[in-house]
């Protein structure tokens, strides 16, 4: 039923689709909230380049991005991510880059629509004890901020782990490659298909609920 | 109100969509069974992407290699050029196409392996090509030797780039991109030293014309590819009338004629026609 999974490193592929998603997902993470903190600060020239970056990212698609990375800044600018001599590591680095880039601008747009659940009298009560923003932000609105949107978030971190697979476009072993691999050795598509699409439920499924639940908890009741 | 609008929209795009995937389905006619062409059409998977083998002109015209041997095959079974009705089939979708009858023929760069030859049955083959490097005009790769520390370029989990890693040159550095276009690009800045993939195909992307002179192939035999043209599996009747088909474009000259117009300008020396049913190991 399965033999056509001998010989190819299923779970090795899919482990590397969990480093590429976890590392996306904390470089977004502090990206995108950096972000959202420019979007609502109040220097209009931060507040410009947020807005600018969001609307321009958001509506690229990635797959334009991750290429890019490869063929833009790495062969053409000669950015190699500290690997110039070895295009697995380098594929990698600029792929989690590409990632970072794109998934902040939706990891922004969330924090920003969760900083909006903040009742105002909050920000207002902070600056009145004396806060500057930065602490306001810090201290108050963001905690709070943040309890509102992990369910948002999850969305967020379930479309990446589901957008890494656009990494094989550059050349990065994660699953889709070896689907590819294996489409081609094999000629099975259906069975090869199934298997990688249950890969990525199992990845997934988990991460949704675990997400929705700590979001019940978590939630500001307000 | 505006609710109202949006919901009426949207139904009706569902409904179009719905109703376009519909007539998909009906198009199956007499291409399917004795062959006899008459005022029917039949469906020939090929490459879109794939100078000089299977490309589709900026103007929706078809030409390359398979297009040709696609197009005198169908002749010899009844279909005139403008009853052939062109199919893009990608490399994962050739098994699928000819199991739901998609097409009755692919001729897209399709090796013949033993694992596909559990799927679906082959004529053919009808050209010999094997793995290559395409090189820049100046440079000094002549042997499979010379690869180990060089970068070399392929398309992600095609064969030529897992041949490289297991085969021929393990040290080297395989970067893999989506599509040859990328490959190339990479080449032309000196990213990449080599691309690697069928000679074929390599000699197609060296003879547009924007390459011309840029590139050269570096001759190299590290692997044997059976291009075989793919039918239904179980399909005896049409496998047996495509051999006849391609043994008469071999014996009257086209097929020649077709290997000069199509891969001439790479110096691409091609091997003789491969005879029907022999698949060089």
């Amino acid at each position: 039923m399965f033999d056509f999974l001998e010989g190819y490193d299923v779970l090795g592929a899919f482990w590397m689709t969990v480093k590429l998603t976890a590392l996306s997902a904390v470089g977004s993470l502090i990206w995108g909230t950096l972000l959202a903190a420019m979007r609502v600060s109040p220097v209009p020239l931060m507040r410009g380049f947020g807005t600018a970056y969001v609307n321009i990212v958001r509506n690229i698609p990635l797959t334009v991005i991750i290429v890019f990375t490869s063929l833009g800044l790495a062969d053409i600018f000669g950015v190699t991510m500290g690997a110039a001599d070895n295009f697995d590591v380098q594929g990698f680095r600029l792929a989690v880059l590409g990632f970072i880039v794109y998934t902040a601008s939706f990891v922004c747009e969330a924090i920003r629509s969760g900083i909006n659940t903040v009742p105002l009298g909050q920000a207002e009560a902070a600056r009145a004890i004396g806060l500057n923003f930065s602490q306001t932000l810090r201290l108050i609105v963001l905690p709070q901020a943040f309890r509102s949107v992990i369910g948002p978030l999850a969305n967020v971190l379930i479309a990446l782990t589901k957008n890494t697979t656009v990494a094989a476009a550059i050349g990065v072993a994660e699953a889709a490659a070896l689907m590819k691999t294996m489409i081609e050795n094999e000629a099975q598509t259906l069975a090869i298909g199934a298997v990688f699409a249950f890969g990525f439920v199992v990845l997934t499924l988990p991460t949704g609920l675990l997400l929705g639940w700590l979001a019940k908890r978590l939630a500001v009741k307000r | 109100m505006k609710l109202r609008k949006v919901t009426a929209a949207s139904a009706a795009v569902l409904a179009l969509a719905l109703s376009a995937t519909a007539c998909g389905g009906d198009s199956n006619d007499d291409s399917s069974g004795s062959g006899s062409g008459g005022g029917g059409k039949i469906k020939i998977g090929i490459k879109y992407d794939q100078p000089g083998l299977g490309l589709k002109e900026p103007d929706g015209s078809f030409s390359g290699f398979d297009v040709d041997v696609a197009t005198y095959v169908a002749k010899q079974l009844g279909y005139d050029a403008n009853q052939i009705e062109w199919v893009e089939t990608k490399s994962a979708d050739r098994e699928n196409a000819l199991a739901r009858e998609d097409v009755k023929l692919i001729a897209a760069t399709y090796s013949i392996t033993d694992e596909r030859k559990q799927k679906v049955d082959f004529a053919g083959p009808y050209l010999l090509a094997h793995q290559d490097l395409l090189v820049k005009k100046d440079s000094k790769i002549s042997e499979a030797t010379d690869l180990n520390g060089e970068k070399l370029c392929s398309v992600t989990g095609s064969t030529s780039a897992q041949n490289v890693k297991d085969d021929f040159a393990p040290k080297a550095q395989l970067k893999q991109q989506a599509g040859y276009s990328e490959c190339i690009a990479a080449l032309q800045s000196g990213a990449v030293d080599a691309l690697t993939t069928d000679d074929s195909i390599l000699a197609g992307f060296a003879a547009q014309d924007k390459y011309k002179g840029q590139f050269k192939l570096a001759g190299l035999k590290l692997s044997n590819e059976n291009y075989g043209i793919g039918v239904k599996k179980g399909d005896t009747a049409t496998v047996n009338k495509v051999n006849t088909a391609l043994e008469k474009m071999v014996s009257d000259g086209s097929w020649q004629k077709a290997v000069d117009k199509n891969f001439g300008p790479a110096g691409y020396k091609n091997e003789p026609a491969p005879k029907i049913g022999v698949i060089v190991k």
